[in-house]
């Protein structure tokens, strides 16, 4: 199944945001987060039918007023309800989102239709959520009796709060396929090989170990990283110049480049909007908490793939 | 080789560094990428058109946030906290480790969904965490609060990044068997899930650890302080 039913619910949801900020006369910038939200919403609902260049065009505008226009932080509106309803029942809409996408994530592959199953492992897994979201916005509307319209828009409030830092992820999807068509990582293997005495096992080991790591950082995600570096040092040089072991020299590799996840601003989705949705001082202050853990879990890494690859 | 494909990394490095607006790094490396990467405007718009639209399912967890708004206004922080009080002397650490170890099993049997910064973290534990250390240090400084927080969702990325590799359908364990697969060295998704359970050991037993201290460092400041362990044991 197709994720545009999706998309225009999210679309939905960030146009009811949009509506929400142009309404919030006394708040900074109304227009520009107005704006914001509203190209986000049309990129949603309307995407897959506008010319690309447009859309393209719309997601500048979108980068623009994310890093020039809407202030960094924007003052929630008070959101405290008259009477707090609820007790420890509020826990179950919370533990109902998790529980029901895991089930449906596993359940919907299963659904068949006349073509065969109607949804893909992915698409299953985001149904899932979506759907899970759903329902327990249903439930927790019963539990603390407000009205749905209420509820979403407590949540566009907090969507506010957590601001551009929520889109991130999407412009650094864009910008890594700019990277992908540049030949940037490329460009880095190639620069490695040559610099480096590469037919010394150990520099090998550590080119190949510490480049995960360098290039997920540059890129943001360990998924990029490893084809150009697997493909750049640990085949052609570990495997075939000083006959590796391929399994552990691809997990190992992999989660060199997981570290480098856990120390980059380019991580967006793990690091940045965390530290949004958290309402930390410091954006960088995820990644800082977790600099300690990656440093020493990369060198182990480095001994572990002198140890296991051969 | 190209060496001027390298100056949108050395964007992204310096604007990061300068600690530049993320949203203005993104799009200065990206006008320097499409022109070193010779497109043309309309081109490179496009480009930025279509792969923007193929990432727009990292946005669904936004569907979570009526569900967290709705049941934090009623007040679910304020339950969390109740209920970690109540539970006595879980030190934040402690309650964090806890957090980890379910995380990474969870995650290696494939179960990704018990978790995430939306879903778990914001509205559950870090109020947990937060309020395990004001309940040792009633006068929290705002840096070991703000600390307490970062921990939290650094501690559901950890438990996330190494538990998932274990698992043989997770992408990344099929992705490295694909690449090797076309270049014709045969990997079993089996093998390359295994050889990731030395790094998850690993990642537990460091993160544990800082996480250990986390609690001994709270434990001082509260003695400096002059708040002693609740229970009043002195040695």
């Amino acid at each position: 199944m197709s994720l545009t039913p999706l998309y225009w619910l999210i679309g939905l949801f960030l146009a009811v945001t949009s509506w929400r900020a142009a309404s919030d006369g006394q708040g900074p910038r109304a227009w520009a987060r107005a704006a914001l939200y509203g190209c986000l919403a049309i990129l949603f609902l309307a995407g897959d039918v506008l010319p690309r260049a447009l859309v393209g065009g719309l997601v500048l505008v979108v980068a623009v007023l994310a890093g020039f226009l809407v202030p960094a932080q924007v003052a929630v509106r008070s959101t405290a309800p008259a009477r707090p309803r609820g007790g420890s029942r509020l826990l179950w809409p919370i533990l109902f989102i998790p529980a029901l996408t895991l089930l449906l994530s596993f359940g919907l592959p299963h659904v068949q239709g006349a073509a065969g199953p109607i949804f893909t492992a992915q698409s299953a897994a985001l149904y899932g959520l979506a759907l899970a979201c759903v329902l327990s916005l249903v439930l927790a509307c019963r539990v603390t009796r407000e009205a749905p319209i209420s509820a979403t828009l407590r949540g566009a409030d907090l969507l506010e709060s957590i601001g551009w830092a929520v889109m991130l992820p999407l412009l650094l999807a864009m910008l890594g396929s700019l990277f992908a068509k540049a030949g940037v990582a490329q460009a880095l293997a190639q620069a490695m090989g040559t610099l480096l005495p590469l037919d010394r096992a150990y520099v090998a080991v550590l080119a190949y170990g510490l480049g995960m790591a360098a290039l997920t950082m540059a890129m943001g995600n360990a998924f990029a990283a490893f084809p150009v570096i697997a493909g750049g040092i640990g085949l052609p040089y570990l495997v075939q110049v000083h006959g590796a072991d391929p399994a552990p020299l691809a997990a190992i590799g992999m989660l060199c480049g997981y570290c480098g996840t856990l120390l980059t601003p380019m991580a967006a989705n793990f690091n940045l909007v965390p530290a949004a949705l958290l309402e930390l001082k410091d954006r960088n202050g995820v990644i800082a908490a977790q600099v300690g853990t990656a440093l020493p879990l990369l060198a182990g890494n480095l001994i572990l793939l002198g140890l296991f690859c051969w | 080789m190209n060496t001027w494909a390298l100056l949108p990394i050395a964007v992204v490095i310096l604007g990061f560094a300068l600690r530049q607006h993320p949203a203005r790094v993104i799009l200065m490396a990206a006008l320097v990428a499409a022109a070193v990467g010779g497109m043309q405007p309309l081109q490179a718009l496009e480009e930025i058109g279509d792969s923007f639209l193929k990432a727009r399912f990292l946005l669904v967890i936004v569907l979570a946030l009526p569900v967290i708004a709705v049941v934090e206004a009623h007040g679910l922080r304020e339950l969390a906290r109740q209920w970690i009080v109540s539970r006595g002397n879980w030190m934040p650490g402690r309650l964090l480790t806890l957090y980890l170890l379910i995380r990474q099993v969870a995650a290696a049997l494939g179960l990704t969904s018990l978790g995430g910064h939306a879903q778990m973290v914001r509205p559950l534990v870090a109020p947990m965490a937060e309020a395990a250390a004001e309940a040792r240090c009633p006068d929290l400084p705002d840096s070991t609060r703000q600390r307490v927080k970062a921990t939290s969702a650094a501690t559901d990325n950890v438990g996330l990044f190494f538990g998932e590799d274990i698992f043989i359908a997770f992408g990344a364990v099929l992705l490295m068997q694909a690449f090797f697969a076309e270049r014709g060295v045969e990997l079993t998704p089996l093998s390359i899930a295994l050889w990731g359970i030395p790094t998850a050991i690993l990642a537990f037993a460091i993160h544990a650890f800082r996480l250990w201290r986390l609690d001994r460092q709270l434990a001082a400041e509260a003695r400096s302080a002059g708040h002693g362990p609740r229970d009043g044991a002195a040695p």
